[in-house]
């Protein structure tokens, strides 16, 4: 008998072919060299800021509630009620867009449409639909409310129509054999299909428009986000500890709360 | 599902007389709720200037085009900027999301009581603040410029992907964890010979997700001052350059596409 080969097994390489791998990790490499070379870095600010950053970690042990209170308590209600009501209008809005852009109900003109609306709505960000609404609504929620309902749009339309597309066409089916009407259609075979994913996406939705509404702010939409760019302008942090601990409390409230909602609804 | 017995016929309804009581109040509170929000919302906006939005919505759109295409090559260097800024900021977010994510998953972290619940601090805190936030505070901290949006990229990543990952490692499977551990290996090794590759296609997939969602924040960022091309957009706003605006916007559009495809195609590739 030959002396047995000793073989110790070696896990495959992600990349098969071994030209490929290496111009991968010497690409990948190139570029961290030269892009962490192009970052300037201002390191004598940066160990200035040090200080600072500490003392806002502290600030989070003895948050300020009171003495921006009222300011505080505004700018909450204002994203509150901005979130509640874009997320209602835009509900309404998308539902008919999101029909719309489903292939199996639309025929294709509106259907090409509605996908277009879906797909401006999706590329534009929040920050930047704010700025436009901001310029041509003037400061203040209002603004707040049009550039969350707009973003809304782009998002559940999308989902709702992709499930719409995806619902089972024997009901659909069944349905028109009865001889129903369009919109009896709508009501009766596909509505109860996407009724609790489109109640799941709209709670989704209202946890993301809180989260945005708190960002809009910075560049004048009302809201928290205001408030909160206020209180870093003159270096009140333990005022903007305080507001960020509000916001994450209430994103984990609206998180834990929609997601027991969900359950129930499936 | 109910029937409806009246004078000699049977009929079918969908729910019963109880049952659509409560759901008719369920949507009559929805609607008080929001008529009420309506009402706080609006109770400070100036009417007349919302009536003038179509007018001013025209007078933009006029100062807009044409777009000053010249300003384009001012552009090139904030965008390798922005492009650094979600890259670098995907990378480092990666750096301090794994060990995260293997600290939350039920399956591996080293205890439940003590470390697993820091970790999912760590991640709803990193999750419940947009990186604009991040930004905002970072700029005061380290000072404006690329670094702060690196840093605020990173800070909001880790939880985005701390807690995608989390989640595809407490659902893969543990047969091939029992297989390793029979053969003697070290709890080090079951991870690396029997989590890792598991979790390795879902670990790519997050995080080439997220860097498309970076892209995408990271050329806004400048407007809290964390650099990239966003600077430029606050600059040219500032000044009314609307011509500007118009090509900035169209550059942001243009990346975000672009990256969106890249991501898409690597996604496809991976799984």
């Amino acid at each position: 008998m030959a002396t047995a080969v000793r073989r110790t097994w070696r896990r495959p390489p992600l990349v098969a072919d071994r030209r490929l791998r290496w111009l991968l990790y010497g690409g990948a490499l190139l570029y961290l060299v030269l892009a962490t070379s192009t970052v300037e870095v201002n390191w004598a600010r940066v160990w200035d800021g040090l200080g600072r950053g500490w003392a806002f970690v502290q600030s989070f042990f003895r948050p300020d509630f009171t003495t921006r209170g009222s300011d505080i308590l505004q700018g909450m209600i204002e994203s509150l009620t901005m979130t509640v009501t874009a997320t209602v209008a835009g509900i309404l809005v998308s539902v008919p867009i999101g029909i719309g852009a489903a292939r199996n109900l639309a025929p294709l003109p509106i259907y090409l449409v509605c996908r277009g609306l879906i797909a401006l709505s999706r590329a534009l960000q929040e920050v930047i639909v704010a700025i436009f609404f901001v310029a041509m609504f003037g400061f203040g929620p209002f603004a707040g409310f049009l550039t969350l309902t707009f973003n809304t749009i782009g998002f559940l339309g999308k989902l709702l129509a992709e499930d719409i597309e995806d619902i089972d066409e024997t009901q659909v089916e069944a349905i028109r054999s009865t001889g129903a009407s369009w919109p009896q259609l709508v009501n009766w075979a596909v509505q109860p299909q996407v009724m609790p994913r489109l109640i799941g996406l709209s709670l989704y939705r209202l946890d993301i428009n809180f989260r945005e509404s708190a960002v809009i702010g910075i560049v004048g939409a009302g809201g928290i986000g205001a408030t909160l760019e206020t209180a870093m302008d003159r270096y009140e942090y333990d005022s903007a500890a305080a507001i960020l601990l509000v916001i994450i409390a209430i994103v984990m409230l609206a998180e834990y709360s929609s997601s027991h909602v969900r359950k129930w609804v499936q | 599902m109910p029937l409806l017995r009246a004078e000699d016929r049977t009929s079918w309804r969908h729910r019963t007389p109880r049952a659509q009581l409560a759901l008719w109040f369920g949507w009559l509170m929805l609607v008080a709720l929001t008529v009420f929000s309506w009402e706080v919302m609006t109770r400070d906006t100036i009417w007349a200037f919302v009536a003038d939005a179509p007018r001013q919505a025209a007078d933009i759109g006029s100062r807009m085009v044409p777009p000053r295409w010249s300003y384009l090559e001012q552009l090139w260097w904030p965008l390798w900027d922005t492009l650094n800024i979600a890259t670098l900021g995907t990378l480092l977010a990666v750096l301090f999301a794994v060990p995260v994510a293997f600290c939350a998953a039920r399956n591996t972290t080293p205890s439940t009581v003590l470390v697993r619940p820091v970790a999912l601090l760590l991640i709803v805190a990193s999750r419940s603040i947009n990186s604009l936030i991040w930004g905002l505070l970072l700029v005061a901290i380290v000072g404006p410029g690329t670094l702060a949006g690196i840093l605020a990229i990173a800070l909001r990543s880790i939880g985005f992907i701390g807690k995608l990952l989390y989640e595809a490692i407490e659902e893969i499977d543990p047969a091939p964890v029992e297989a390793v551990t029979a053969t003697g290996a070290s709890r080090l090794q079951v991870l690396d010979y029997a989590i890792v590759p598991q979790v390795l296609p879902a670990f790519a997939g997050i995080t080439v997700f997220r860097w498309d969602i970076n892209i995408r924040e990271s050329t806004v960022l400048g407007l809290v001052g964390a650099g990239g091309i966003g600077l430029k957009l606050q600059a040219s706003l500032n000044t009314l350059a609307w011509p500007q605006v118009t090509v900035i916007l169209l550059v942001i559009l243009a990346t975000v596409l672009v990256s969106e495809w890249v991501s898409a195609k690597v996604r496809h590739a991976i799984i």
